[in-house]
This record gives C-alpha cells, sequence and structure tokens, in this order.
C-alpha cells in the first residue's frame, strides 16, 4: 500500500535523512540514495501430520548508496541514528572524487501513485498463528485423502510484511508497504519401493482468506499429492533433440532464464550479455510477444514502486518476434540514455539495486492447444518445472521439468520423469510455431537469484510449441 | 553476509554478548520456557569490485543478529532480530513463547543432553587480524582483473573482479549452561573474465576464486586473473555433440557438486521425511570402493571448521563411507533422535532458524592418478568442466542438468562443447565412480579431486 511517508516510524526525521542526502551530494555524484527497510517474516510448518515448527524474524535497516559514472559506493546499517546514517554517507560517498562538503540537495517532495495493486485492509499481514495451523492441518489431511499412498506430507505458510521509503537526490520521497505470502506442499508418495515427490504452492501480495476462496488450500495440496501419485508410474524421459509443448503458466519460467536476464540492461550495457546489441532484431518468430509487467494486482512479481521510488510498468520486451526493449534501473538507464522502466530491485537494505524482472509473460496467440498437441508426432509435453538457470554470457539456459509426459502421434501418452531442456536464449524462441490462445500466470511461487540476491517475480505463458530443443533424459 | 558458522577461535576477551545472551535466557525462563538456546553473531564487510580497470561498487558494513530458541515442555519456536534494545528483546521473548505455545507437541525435540555439550573449544587458527583497507582491496582486484586481460588477447570483456574481506564472530549459550564463542575471518578474490572469438563474435564468461581465512594464504591476485583467463579462453569455439550414453569426468568443481548431492541425501532431515535416495543403507555398499570419505570439523584453517556445532556440540572427524559403504548419516540432536542415533556433531545454524544438518570440511580421500591420467583413460567421452540447473530429485536421485566442457577424443582433450546434458541416477553414478584424481584443494567445505564415472547419457543434437 503506498503511503504518506513517516520516516519517524524508521526513527529517523526528514531532516536528519535530508542532512545525509546533503553528505552524499559531493560534485561527481550523479545519484544518491537512502533506503529505509523494516521486514517481518513469520512462518509455520508441517511434517509428519504435526505442525512442528513457527519462526518470526525481524529487521530494519537502511541502505545508503552513492552513484559517480558506472561507480556505486554503498554501506548499510541495522542502526538508525543520525550518526550511523552519516557515517554510512561518507562512505558511499568514497567512491566520488570529490572535495569532502555538504552541497544541499532540494528538499525530496513527497509523492504519492495514482494506484494501489495490493491495499493492505485487504491483505491484512496479522494472522493468528492459530489459522496458520489450521490451514496446514487441513492440507495434511486432503493430500492423505487423496491417495493412501501418500507417506508424508511437507506443508509450509510464509508471511513477510515489508515496509519501505526511499529518499532520494532527485527529489523523490516515496514509501510503500509490499505484503506477500506463500504457501507450498511437497508430497512423498511411496508403493513398495518406489517412491516419489511432488510439489505444488501458490501466492502473492494476498490476504490470508484467499488461500481459503473455494478451499484454495485443499486444491493445492490434491495437486501435490496428484504429481507424486502420478510420478510413481513415470518412465524413463527420452535423451535428445525433440518437439517440446509447453503448457501455460509456469512453464513461463523459460521466458525468464532464455530472454529475461539477458535484457536485464546491467549485463547490456557491460556487453556481456547474448543479447548486447540485439535492439529492433528479430529474436523469436513474429508469434512471440512477451511483456515485463509489475503492474498486476495482488501478484507477487507486483510492486507499486521499485526499490529506486519509480513506479513499476509494463514493458514492451519483445513485439511479434522483434526485440524492443532492455529493462532498467536508474544507473542502466541513465549510462545507455535508455528509458527508466522501473525494475530497480534489491532483496533488501543489505543489498544493492540492480535491475531486475518483475511479472514475466507472453501474450496470448491464436491457436488451439489442442491443435498445438495434435500436430507433434512424436515429442514431450512439460506441464510442470522445478528450477532453471542461465549462463547470460553465451545464452545458454535450462530448466527442469517436474511433470511431463511424451506425446505420441498427436495425443499425451506415458508420464516420463524429470528432465532438464537445454537451449540457446537468442535461439530458442525463432523456433516457436504456435502460441496457444490460453494464457496463464502462474501461482506465485516463483523467486529469482542473481548476484546472490533473492528477490519474488511472477511468470506466465499460454500453449507453446518449440519445434526442436534437446531433452535431458536417459533414454537415446 | 553473517558468517555464524564459517571458523573458529575463542574470544579472548569476555563479550557484552555473553551477557546479553544470559539475560536472554534468564527472560525466557521467566516466560515459561522450560529450554532454551541463542546465538548472537556480528560481522564486518567490505566488499570491493573492479570492472575494466575502474572500481565498479564498494560495499561496506557492519550487521548484528540475534536469534532465540525455546521450548515449552515438547513445543517450540525460533525468533530472531536485528534490533538489541531492552523492549525490542522483551518483545522478542514473549514472541517466541507465544508462538510456542501455538505449535504442536513434537516427541523428539529439545536441547541435546547437557553431557553432550562440548567442554573444550580448541583454537583451529580461523581468524586473522588483518584489516585491509580500502585502497589494497581495490588494488588485488585491478591486479587481477589486469592479469586475465593480459594473459590473452581474446580476453576482451569483463564482468569484473571482486576482493571481499569479512570477520565476524558468534556466540552461542543455552539453558544448559553452555556458552561459547569464537571469531572467524575469509578473505577472497575472484575474477570472472570474458573472451571473444574472433569473427563469430560469440562470447564465453569464466570465473576463478580463492578463499583464505589467512589473507597471507592467498595466492597472487596474477595468478587467479592468469587461471580465469584460461578458462574463459579455452571455452571458444564450443560445440554440441550427439546424444550418445559415454564415460563422464568431472572436475574438481563438478565433483565436488556431486559430493554435495551426496551430503544432502545422508542429512538426517532427508532421511526420517523419506525424502532421500540413500535410506536405510547404513552399513551397505553406496559408492565404488574406491570412495573414502570424512567429514572434519576441526581441520585447522579450514572452511568449514569451528569448535562447536549449531547446538554446542564438540566437532570432530567423522568417517563418512569407507570403501563404498555407508558408515555415518551427517545429524544433529533432533534428526538423530527421529532415527534412534546420536548426533554426529553437524547441527548448522543460521541466526533465526532452527537446526539444520550440514557438512564441515567434507572430502575423499585422493586418489593416485593425475587428471591427466584420467582423461587418457577415456576413449570417447566428456570432461564436464561446469554444470548448470536443479534437474536433482533428492528422492529418487535421478539427475539431469546441463553441462559444459570438453570432448575427450582417445585420451586428449579435442574441443570445447556446451549446450548438453548429463543424465544418471545419483544411486548408480556413485557406484560407478571409476577412477579418483589426485589433485585435491579446499576451496570451501566441500572439496573433491577429479572423479570419472564409467557412464551417463549424453544428450546434444
Amino acid at each position: 500500500m503506498l503511503e504518506p511517508v513517516q520516516l519517524t516510524q524508521f526513527g529517523v526525521t526528514e531532516l536528519e535523512a535530508q542532512h545525509a542526502l546533503d553528505r552524499l551530494n559531493v560534485r561527481d555524484v550523479d545519484y544518491a540514495d537512502l533506503y529505509f527497510e523494516s521486514r517481518i517474516s513469520e512462518s509455520v510448518s508441517m511434517e509428519e501430520g504435526i505442525v512442528k515448527r513457527a519462526a518470526k524474524s525481524v529487521s530494519q535497516g537502511v541502505g545508503v548508496r552513492a552513484t559517480a559514472g558506472e561507480k556505486t559506493g554503498f554501506a548499510y546499517s541495522d542502526e538508525l541514528t543520525k550518526q550511523d546514517l552519516e557515517i554510512a554517507a561518507d562512505t558511499a560517498r568514497y567512491i566520488a572524487n570529490s572535495p569532502k562538503g555538504d552541497s544541499p540537495v532540494p528538499v525530496p517532495v513527497q509523492r504519492r501513485a495514482t494506484r494501489d495493486l495490493y491495499p493492505v485492509e485487504r491483505v491484512k499481514a496479522e494472522v493468528p498463528t492459530a489459522d496458520r495451523v489450521t490451514l496446514l492441518n487441513e492440507i495434511d489431511a486432503e493430500a492423505r485423502r487423496y491417495d493412501p499412498r501418500i507417506k508424508n506430507v511437507m506443508a509450509s505458510f510464509n508471511t513477510e510484511y515489508k515496509v519501505v521509503a526511499v529518499a532520494t537526490t532527485d527529489g523523490a520521497l516515496v514509501a510503500d508497504i509490499q505484503p506477500l505470502s506463500r504457501l507450498q506442499i511437497t508430497c512423498i508418495a511411496e508403493d513398495r519401493d518406489n517412491r516419489q515427490v511432488g510439489s505444488f504452492g501458490g501466492g502473492g501480495r494476498v490476504a490470508f482468506e484467499y488461500y481459503r476462496e473455494d478451499n484454495r488450500h485443499l486444491s493445492y495440496a490434491r495437486e501435490a499429492a496428484r504429481e507424486a501419485i502420478l510420478n510413481l508410474s513415470a518412465v524413463d524421459a527420452p535423451a535428445g533433440v525433440m518437439p517440446v509443448v509447453l503448457a501455460g503458466g509456469w512453464p513461463g519460467i523459460l521466458l525468464h532464464e532464455a530472454i529475461g536476464h539477458g535484457l536485464e540492461a546491467d549485463f547490456n550495457r557491460k556487453k556481456t550479455s547474448a543479447f548486447s546489441n540485439l535492439i529492433g532484431k528479430r529474436v523469436a518468430s513474429d508469434v512471440c510477444t512477451i511483456v515485463d509487467d509489475g503492474t498486476l494486482p495482488f501478484r507477487r512479481g507486483s510492486l507499486n514502486m521499485d526499490d529506486e521510488g519509480t513506479p513499476t510498468s509494463c514493458t514492451m520486451l519483445i513485439e511479434k518476434g522483434i526485440l524492443r526493449r532492455y529493462i532498467t534501473d536508474k544507473l542502466n538507464a541513465r549510462l545507455m540514455g535508455i528509458p527508466l522502466t522501473g525494475n530497480g530491485r534489491r532483496e533488501s537494505y543489505q543489498s544493492v539495486v540492480l535491475p531486475r524482472m518483475t511479472n514475466t509473460f507472453m501474450r496470448a496467440g491464436e491457436s488451439d492447444p489442442q491443435d498445438i498437441i495434435r500436430s507433434v508426432k512424436k515429442g514431450l509435453y512439460a506441464v510442470s518445472f522445478g528450477g532453471g538457470q542461465v549462463d547470460i554470457t553465451n545464452g545458454k539456459f535450462v530448466f527442469s521439468a517436474s511433470e511431463a509426459y511424451l506425446i505420441e502421434d498427436g495425443r499425451i501418452t506415458s508420464p516420463v520423469k524429470g528432465a532438464t531442456l537445454i537451449g540457446n536464449g537468442p535461439e530458442i524462441l525463432t523456433k516457436v510455431s504456435m502460441v496457444g490462445h490460453d494464457l496463464k500466470l502462474d501461482n506465485g511461487i516463483g523467486t529469482c537469484g542473481k548476484d546472490g540476491q533473492s528477490v519474488p517475480v511472477g511468470v506466465g505463458l499460454p500453449t507453446i510449441k518449440i519445434d526442436e530443443i534437446t531433452v535431458g533424459g536417459t533414454q537415446g | 553476509m553473517l558468517q555464524e558458522h564459517r571458523g573458529t577461535e575463542p574470544a579472548p576477551i569476555v563479550n557484552g554478548y555473553t551477557n546479553l545472551a544470559a539475560d536472554v535466557l534468564a527472560r525466557a525462563k521467566a516466560c515459561g520456557a522450560t529450554e532454551a538456546d541463542i546465538v548472537v553473531a556480528d560481522g564486518e564487510t567490505l566488499s570491493v569490485q573492479v570492472r575494466v580497470g575502474t572500481v565498479d561498487r564498494l560495499t561496506k558494513a557492519r550487521e548484528k543478529r540475534l536469534g532465540l530458541r525455546v521450548f515449552i515442555g515438547k513445543r517450540s519456536a525460533t525468533t530472531s532480530t536485528s534490533d538489541f534494545s531492552r523492549e525490542s528483546l522483551e518483545q522478542l521473548v514473549a514472541d517466541t513463547c507465544t508462538l510456542a505455545r501455538a505449535v504442536v507437541e513434537d516427541d523428539v525435540s529439545g536441547l541435546p543432553d547437557a553431557v553432550q555439550l562440548a567442554t573444550e573449544h580448541p583454537s583451529l587458527d580461523l581468524y586473522d587480524e588483518t584489516v585491509l583497507d580500502t585502497e589494497t582491496q581495490i588494488d588485488w582486484a585491478k591486479r587481477g582483473e589486469a592479469a586475465a586481460f593480459a594473459a590473452d588477447p581474446r580476453v576482451t570483456n569483463s564482468e569484473g573482479a571482486e576482493f571481499d574481506s569479512s570477520s565476524g564472530r558468534v556466540v552461542l549459550a543455552n539453558s544448559h549452561g553452555f556458552v561459547g564463542s569464537y571469531k572467524s575471518s575469509t578473505f577472497s578474490l575472484s575474477v570472472s573474465p570474458i573472451a571473444t572469438e574472433s569473427g563469430t563474435g560469440t562470447m564465453q564468461r569464466d570465473v576463478w576464486y580463492e578463499v583464505q581465512r589467512k589473507f597471507a594464504r592467498l595466492p597472487s591476485a596474477e595468478s587467479i586473473g592468469q587461471e580465469a583467463a584460461r578458462r574463459a579462453v579455452r571455452r571458444l569455439g564450443a560445440r554440441k555433440v550427439a546424444t550418445k550414453r559415454v564415460p563422464v569426468v568431472f572436475d574438481q568443481e563438478t565433483a565436488g557438486s556431486l559430493l554435495a548431492h551426496l551430503c544432502s541425501a545422508i542429512s538426517g532431515y532427508g532421511l526420517y521425511k523419506r525424502a532421500s535416495f540413500l535410506l536405510d543403507k547404513l552399513g551397505q555398499t553406496i559408492a565404488s570402493d574406491l570412495m573414502t570419505l570424512y567429514d572434519d570439523g576441526r581441520m585447522v584453517g579450514g572452511l568449514g571448521s569451528r569448535p562447536f556445532d549449531g547446538e554446542g556440540l564438540a566437532t570432530r572427524k567423522n568417517t563418512i563411507v569407507e570403501r563404498g559403504v555407508l558408515k555415518s548419516y551427517l545429524l544433529d540432536t533432533y534428526s538423530g533422535r527421529k532415527l534412534g542415533l546420536p548426533s554426529t556433531g553437524n547441527a548448522s545454524r543460521s541466526v533465526g532458524e532452527s537446526p539444520s544438518v550440514g557438512p564441515t570440511n567434507f572430502y575423499p580421500v585422493p586418489g593416485l592418478k593425475s587428471p591427466q591420467e584420467i582423461i587418457g583413460s577415456v576413449k570417447g567421452g566428456l570432461y564436464v568442466t561446469e554444470l548448470i540447473g536443479f534437474g536433482i530429485n533428492m528422492v529418487t536421485g535421478d539427475y539431469s542438468r546441463g553441462a559444459s566442457g570438453f570432448w575427450i577424443e582417445n585420451g586428449e582433450i579435442a574441443y570445447p562443447v556446451e549446450e548438453i546434458t548429463i543424465a544418471g541416477n545419483l544411486k548408480q553414478m556413485f557406484k560407478d565412480i571409476e577412477a579418483v584424481g589426485n589433485d585435491l584443494v579446499f576451496r570451501g567445505r566441500i572439496a573433491s579431486p577429479t572423479l570419472k564415472i564409467s557412464e551417463m547419457m549424453v544428450a546434444g543434437n
């Protein structure tokens, strides 16, 4: 929720913040900011049929940053006294070759956004622990009821309530309340010597009631159980190059790994990305239109403003196959002379801002998903995935299926064991020949890692057909 | 980063945290806790990143954190905070006790028995008083990156070089009267050059790094930069190979990742949840008889060493695998009790979380063959130097990851390869280890020499 700024809740007055910004604003410094954050995280988890663990953590601090040319000076502190702010400011401006001395910056103007993507009245963070415990107990019972071969259910429910305020030398003083929660379920199925695992989860910047709407939590439990039971009958995955159909939703992790990271401005400014110098060039077939959109209500990857106080936006990355735009933070937008997209994000006050994705998805196409499957003679249909990874520089990316099936003569047949898919980012989307009309966003489980920092993100995809990609199974 | 488990040295001075810990434990008792333990950690970090000869980023930080775990009978909860003020800590204790009352009784929960707690805290030589100034760190990073550029004209760009120094201390105390503390430090340099193929313009990045607890033990910045350049340049011209079943040789780094999967599979938590592919295998053959593995928490100067574990038990050297036979799991008190076994002293503890299990310094006894001899034994196969992705199923052992490295033909490295996967099942892969190299070097908590696996499926064209 966007709030009027109240730095006093961080134990700092606006005057003290102003003074710290003044200290940072020496001659060579192009831009500086103070990022105040307080965060309360809570979790409960269950296994073996009982809710055994509950945990809570509280943290508060300030990150102080100055940029000069390509250089960034950064310091952080979990103490928020005037003195600590000054020490941090002096450290951060070390990178500027300027003489000491305070040069006043314009008084920051409080800014309020015109939209609120996750109103806090509706996303009440305070949920009694007893209610969380009941939620998990019901999940355990539902998963075991699904099939007696479900032998263990591990479930966790995590919530985070984060308040941030950003004061900048370009004159902004803006704050946001960012709630976030996630429910995650893993089931182990056992049938004699055969043991398999299935997982499902979801969440977002949503209220606790979200998980109980239409018994959503129970449907998650059944999905996790279903995947584990299905895998009991899975056969070894094939190895080699073949057509692959990706189902909608979470398989959008393809976009995140194959092109999303490669379009982050920092790698392109440094010309270390396989996508450097490709703006305006074809990097996908003309049925592919891909956006990064931080403005979707209640989504895990959404933000009213990024961590530099810039309102998030919907950025056209690839339009009908042509690369249009990189995603940027202030430093890289300034150095590259390209538009600011509101993608400057950080894990916490302890980390520096980097250009990061929000919710990345492909727009719906025109094909019927059934026709897409019918068009494949022999290939793979992948429905759910674990994680993925990319080498930004050579463009090679992988993502690993956790639920997949063979396609034989246009029909979905046997479930197959998980396998890793590997491809080349700038090439793979040129091999997308069909895009379904069934765009689905994921359920809200994604966490993206970059440079040691984790941030919540979303992905989405309609059903698509990739004409050829290497599948890393064991059966040649 | 807080480095609460990274190393050890008895604190030479009575520090304020010991009193703080005692105070919080007393409050927890007053609040109704039957048992409790507390971790307090603090640290300082200076990180310098240089890119293409100029400073790119400078980060300096001090931080501190306190984690509390309470038991009320057989119920427990864990909390943490960075705010050490009296009101904040009073609130923390009250919150923790409230949370503990909200969860369900768990029969085996509780602190370790008092008699098991460490009574002596040996110095393991893990702390270096050296404080580097910013200019020195900038100089190291610059020299490392410059050496990479100078090593080969095909090194044309860089993701930068980073020099980090950090130091910190940890205090652990519990309601049985245990109090322990240690200091630790690390110094590291990493260099990430980018090589470009003339003609195609294709780029390859690689990285090389060194990390040591003592500054004086770091090799020269130049040697690290040169190795990084060699690794990036040798990847140029990489291609795919045909899908086939072949022998696979893992270099030190990638072999270490296989041992990390083994650690997860024999961790008590995975075992009692029946979420491991190595259930009920104690005393049985799980690997080739060439494999003998140790976990040694007392290795002097080790990156995984510490005088006591995350629950206050003395660390030790355990034989994990002896000639292929599984001799010991990795356990803390809780997972041990679930399995009816004593803790192996492998409790690892993040401030604010209940203990989990982790290796200390985990390594195989090296073999006699050099990496060159092992590669020389392969007629046609793969030498893996990098793995990406998460295609590892810990429940079944199914393994499928993206790989890059080199094709071996008639015992010689023929050409670089990329955009391929390797697949198999870890249960079989450990048994199929056909050669163990003589090149064991510790560059982290888990170390491995070169390993050769007799056959895996390589998927490419």
